[in-house]
């Protein structure tokens, strides 16, 4: 289907207000391919059926937004994690304030660096991953920001890395696009944790590619907030080995707009991928539109998946999650599991959700549930009647509507440490 | 401690009126039972005194050591100490059994502008309550009442109870559902409490847990409305004729 002249329009307006990184041999090849995909699908449009529940103009505009730069006066979040710090401000790399990028069982080395060699790695993930997940629904930004991404950091672990790297992006300039791209190789039998937080940019587009050899064991915990004027669309592409497992948490709390996509491929026969996420959103502090849009694609057997999206929702905020589980003919004795829920805390927030299943192996069992619902006022009563006020009993029910998200956490400091945080923010709004 | 005058209550959505003129006063230091058929108004009553959404008190007075208990919002008369043992006890999916207790003892000291409990104070006080009502550490690990049976349920209300030390204490059935044993350790639990500070309202059908909870005062309730008042002797009444003759005698 020919692509209409509007969407032409709108995506040679957004690439010539972008400059192509100098890049030579094949990352020179990878971004004109990028390139080229790009211009063949166009940037998403608010008539693009993936994109119904979420308007990507402020994503797909040549300027970014501005987004107030937010005064953060809380403790660092992760700050009690012994972890390795690379710092992005407003999305360029900042040595001066990461950690020496030396590590045992990993290295870590800048996209620009990488992108110089000749010969790396990384040339058969770099917009590899990106590129095989256009298919069967095209995502432009992310071939948008392998074309364009300016920095990034490529990461191989090679053995069981004993502490986390975590990634810190700090927001500078209120007016700041950033477009930053990861790759990550987990070899065979290795081990690593992901940490990200910070509200990186005025406007933040972020791809990951994930590739995990057979045994590889990859953790994932985002966070995002507490900046309010902040947008973000972030993909992950994830290719997954046999008997590999990817566990990936993401907690929102406000933000403009924030669209988070994962697209995960279960490839080696065993292995195992679960995606979770809590998202926070209060339309007094401005607007809340956050979405979660996962696709998984089970195409090796006995593998498993799970997808546990919980979201609360006040003040007209807005929640979307789209799902998606895919078995290919022959991913016989597939596990597929999804739940999505929200919590309306009042009748002006919504939740749009659009759970899918597609199946074409005969022995596998999957399943799927979307709910949306108010606070249980008989568990609100019984805690009043202990003598809990009104507010703190909901936030005690809030954090419990949301812990099944938080369980797939598997490092119990890091649960803690995501749940400390979400009673903080809990705390600092009844506060006022 | 509490004094119930003429109390008539509606549903809030409904033209129902369900309490038709309570009037009802529990001294310190004394156990007033109340015994009724099904559906006369006793948890009803339980709820509008402890502050449950959906009833509307169209006239009479309820008061807890002459404070109005009826403009106070639900957690402000559990601070100024008053306690219901729910007939049904609430499952909470997410909230540890442990989290509950320690949060709803701090909340009420707050509000009574006390200090928080330690976590090694609070710690051993619920270990020695929940030894005493034969509740164990798994029990208290879990979420609230979640995966209970209807005896671990009631035991669980009756250690709140203990946690929380009210001054007014009012059981809604708390014997059903329970079988001889699990009867016993919820009666040693009330008895445990008894002191000539504390009232108590205990609402039962049956006259069974009033052989092991020994009341000072009997009411009968039926139609909304206290119908008779008595001794022990009239729950004994009630169990050898059931309430028939009672209700002919009044009618
Ligand atoms: N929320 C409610 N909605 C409708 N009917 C109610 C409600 N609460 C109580 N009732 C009615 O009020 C009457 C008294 O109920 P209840 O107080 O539960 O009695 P008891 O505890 O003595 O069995 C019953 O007829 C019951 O159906
Ligand atoms: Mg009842």
């Amino acid at each position: 289907m020919a692509v209409a002249q509007t969407k032409l329009d709108l995506t040679e307006t957004r690439i010539s207000a972008l400059a192509m990184p100098q890049s030579k041999g094949w990352a020179q090849t990878a971004r004109a391919e990028a390139l080229a995909r790009l211009r063949a699908m166009g940037l998403p449009a608010r008539r693009d059926e993936y994109w119904r529940y979420t308007d990507p103009s402020s994503l797909t505009q040549a300027a970014a937004p501005r987004a107030a730069l937010h005064v953060d006066d809380e403790a660092p979040i992760f700050g009690e994690i012994d972890r390795l710090r690379i710092v992005f401000v407003d999305g360029v790399f900042d040595p001066a304030q990461s950690d020496d990028l030396a590590l045992t069982h990993v290295t870590i080395e800048r996209l620009s660096d990488v992108m110089a060699k000749d010969l790396h790695w990384a040339r058969e993930h770099y917009g590899v991953l990106e590129a095989a997940g256009q298919s069967p629904v095209a995502r432009p930004l992310a071939a948008l920001n392998t074309a364009f991404a300016s920095d990034g950091v490529v990461i191989r672990a090679t053995g069981i890395v004993e502490k986390p790297i975590s990634l810190v992006y700090l927001h500078n300039d209120s007016a700041s696009d950033a477009m930053v791209h990861h790759v990550v190789r987990v070899e065979s039998g290795a081990s690593l944790t992901l940490l990200e937080n910070g509200p990186a940019a005025a406007r933040f587009n972020n791809v990951t590619e994930i590739s995990l050899a057979d045994d590889g064991d990859f953790h994932h915990i985002r966070t995002q907030g507490r900046d309010h004027e902040r947008r973000a669309a972030t993909h992950i592409f994830a290719r997954l080995g046999a008997r590999s497992q990817y566990k990936s948490f993401t907690l929102t709390g406000n933000g403009v707009l924030t669209r988070n996509e994962h697209v995960i491929t279960l490839s080696g026969d065993d292995a195992s991928a679960h995606v979770a996420g809590a998202a926070l959103g209060d339309g007094a502090q401005g607007a809340f539109h956050h979405d979660d849009t996962v696709f998984i694609t089970h195409d090796a057997e006995r593998c498993e998946s799970r997808q546990v999206f919980k979201k609360v929702l006040r003040n007209g905020a807005v929640g979307v999650f789209q799902g998606k589980i895919l078995v290919k003919p022959g991913a016989q004795k597939t596990d597929g599991y999804q739940i999505s829920q929200s919590l309306l805390l009042d009748e002006d927030s919504v939740f749009l959700a659009k759970p899918e299943l597609e199946i074409y192996a005969d022995d596998v069992s999957c399943s799927h549930g979307s709910t949306t619902g108010a606070i249980d006022e008989t568990a609100l009563f019984y805690l009043r009647a202990r003598g809990v006020p009104r507010d703190v009993a909901t936030d005690l029910l809030v954090l419990a509507f949301i812990d099944e998200a938080i369980a797939e956490i598997a490092d119990e400091r890091l649960s803690a440490d995501i749940r400390n945080r979400l009673e903080l923010w809990l705390g600092r709004r009844r506060q006022g | 401690m509490l004094t119930i005058k003429n109390l008539h209550v509606k549903l809030e959505d409904e033209d129902k009126q369900i309490l038709k003129g309570v009037d009802l006063t529990v001294e310190a230091g004394r156990v007033h039972a109340i015994m009724g058929p099904n559906g006369s108004g006793k948890s009803t009553l339980s709820y509008v005194l402890s502050g449950r959404d959906g009833y509307t008190v169209t006239d009479g007075s309820a008061t807890l050591e002459g404070e109005d208990l009826l403009a106070m919002e639900a957690e402000e008369r559990a601070a100024a100490g008053l306690f219901l043992a729910f007939q049904y006890p609430v499952e909470i999916p997410g909230v540890g059994n442990m989290t509950f207790l320690r949060t709803a003892l701090n909340a009420q000291r707050k509000t009574r502008g006390e200090d928080e409990i330690s976590a090694g104070d609070f710690l051993k006080l619920v270990r020695e309550k929940a030894k005493a009502l034969k509740i164990d550490a798994d029990m208290l690990k879990r979420p609230v009442n979640v995966g209970f049976s209807g005896g671990e349920k009631k035991r669980n209300e009756i250690l709140q109870m203990a946690m929380l030390e009210p001054k007014m204490c009012i059981l809604d059935e708390t014997d059903s559902g329970l079988d001889v044993d699990a009867m016993k350790l919820v009666a040693d639990g009330v008895n445990a409490l008894r002191d000539s500070g504390r009232g108590f309202l205990v609402i039962t059908h049956y006259q069974r847990l009033l052989d092991h909870i020994a009341p000072d005062v009997v009411h009968i309730m039926a139609d909304g409305r206290i119908v008779k008042t008595g001794g022990p002797e009239l729950a004994l009444e009630v169990e050898k004729n059931g309430y028939a003759d009672i209700l002919a005698e009044v009618a």
